[in-house]
């Protein structure tokens, strides 16, 4: 058994909260440059081309890419060979993600009683963690800070089954559609197929963690994100919405079975802003 | 569009506003005031008890936005725009008490956009995460009211060349939807 400090997650957590929100990844800037390349309306390269200065201002002042510094949302592959020593694993995240946001000068967007008092805790906790216990001793912790603008978007459906693929690149395409410029595009769409419904929407939001634009390994959904992302790029909605080619970056589609009787579908959009840092203890 | 962007002063003036189109790139300089969702809401209970706002509304701009914390040394932390949509249901009741100009992102409500041809005010959208770089146009930052909001709180910014486009002008166009319908392919 490999012991594993919470106060070594608390320091982690903190630097990744931060690291997260200043500095954009390679995969991202990339994407954004080729579409800055493939993109035709004049307005969307010139959008892009302000995301990708602000990219260069963010990483060289180590300020925030976006006021909205997001929700931390943390997931943590835990080896069955570790254990946590010296306080609790929730605790040490909530208190590194306080450390982080406040130690970087982060937005805190965390209001409590969300339907009436809409309070804000202050320090951008509670932070929403996902565990799963993994074999081997590794320990990953990965921290994506989530705006709000896309995660307004996020859509949930259960399709009858003979609704089948069709059904699926619809409801898809049709997400975005609606989506228009709030999402922030060009987006990141996450897509879950299968499952539970929470599962549904769980599959689509670690699909957002894939390398961008790096396909599903089974060729048949690697298809189907190819489908998808044709029909997305043909909406016009392109960067910020301002009309354009390059509506979406990737889609990533993750799979799993589901009951015989059902079909759910989640979509969880990813704004160009495509925020995630990770780390090994 | 235009190649060059337009030089606009804020407050607004009522020929400026005529001047501009759907799709014109524009630099802001002068005067605007933040305001989000929970920022209106307390708004509307200072007008609902017919007491006056804590600014004067009247001729001027706002700014849909909750900036990050200022950095030692820094004016103001990053300070893009939230999503416009969500401040829709506010703008008829704004735009009677005089509104002129309103800068954020993302499409306003059919109700919205209506109340803002009649009463001859423009729409702006700022790109969307891209804090770092507009923080770099805001040159002055107070407090007008709600600190107690954090994010929320209004704020009066002084801005120098902040980049905008034009997305719903006095002439009844509208950007997302004229840009849409251009780049569109039918499958």
């Amino acid at each position: 058994m490999r012991e594993i400090q919470a106060r070594e997650i608390v320091r982690v957590v903190s630097k990744l909260c931060q690291e997260a929100n200043f500095f954009l990844g390679e995969d991202v800037i990339l994407a954004l440059k080729h579409a800055q390349e493939v993109e035709e309306s004049a307005l969307g390269r010139w959008a892009l081309q302000q995301i990708l200065q602000n990219e260069e201002i963010a990483r060289r002042e180590r300020i925030p890419l976006c006021q909205d510094c997001g929700s931390a949302v943390v997931f943590v592959e835990m080896g069955q060979e570790t254990y946590v020593t010296g306080g609790n694993l929730h605790d040490a995240i909530n208190e590194g993600v306080r450390q982080g946001y406040s130690e970087g000068y982060l937005r805190k967007s965390i209001v409590k009683h969300s339907f009436s008092l809409r309070q804000n805790t202050g320090d951008n906790t509670p932070a929403v963690v996902h565990v799963d216990v993994v074999p081997g001793d590794e320990f990953r912790i990965v921290v994506m800070p989530k705006g709000g603008g896309a995660e307004n978007m996020s859509r949930f459906r259960v399709l009858n089954p003979s609704q089948g693929r069709q059904g699926i690149t619809d409801f898809v395409v049709n997400s975005v559609d609606e989506a228009e410029a709030n999402p922030c595009p060009p987006v990141i769409i996450g897509v879950g197929i299968g499952g539970t419904a929470e599962q549904t929407m769980m599959l689509a939001k670690k699909a957002l963690l894939r390398r961008v634009g790096m396909h599903n390994q089974d060729t048949e959904i690697a298809a189907l994100e190819r489908e998808i992302l044709h029909k997305v790029n043909n909406l016009g909605i392109g960067p910020m919405g301002y009309g354009g080619r390059v509506t979406a970056l990737a889609v990533h589609v993750e799979v799993f079975p589901s009951h015989i009787a059902s079909l759910p579908v989640a979509v969880n959009l990813q704004c160009h802003s495509a925020r995630h840092k990770e780390a090994f203890l | 569009m235009t190649d060059i962007p337009k030089d606009v002063s804020l407050p607004l003036m009522a020929d400026t506003i005529t001047g501009l189109y759907v799709g014109d790139s524009v630099l802001l300089h002068g005067t605007m005031y933040t305001l989000r969702d929970t920022a209106c809401q307390r708004l509307f209970s200072v007008l609902d008890k017919g007491e006056s706002l804590p600014f004067e509304i009247r001729g001027q701009a706002i700014y849909f936005m909750g900036p990050s914390p200022a950095k030692p040394g820094q004016v103001i932390g990053a300070a893009g725009p939230t999503t416009s949509g969500r401040m829709s249901c506010y703008l008829p009741r704004l735009l009677d008490e005089g509104l002129k100009g309103v800068v954020g992102k993302g499409g306003l409500s059919q109700e919205a956009r209506a109340a803002m041809k009649s009463c001859k005010a423009i729409y702006f959208a700022a790109v969307g995460g891209i804090g770092a770089l507009l923080s770099q146009k805001i040159k002055k930052v107070s407090v007008v009211a709600y600190w107690d909001l954090g994010p929320e709180a209004i704020l009066r910014l002084e801005v120098k060349g902040f980049p905008v486009i034009v997305v719903n002008d006095i002439h009844g166009g509208d950007l997302y939807d004229e840009g849409r319908a251009k780049y569109r392919v039918k499958d």
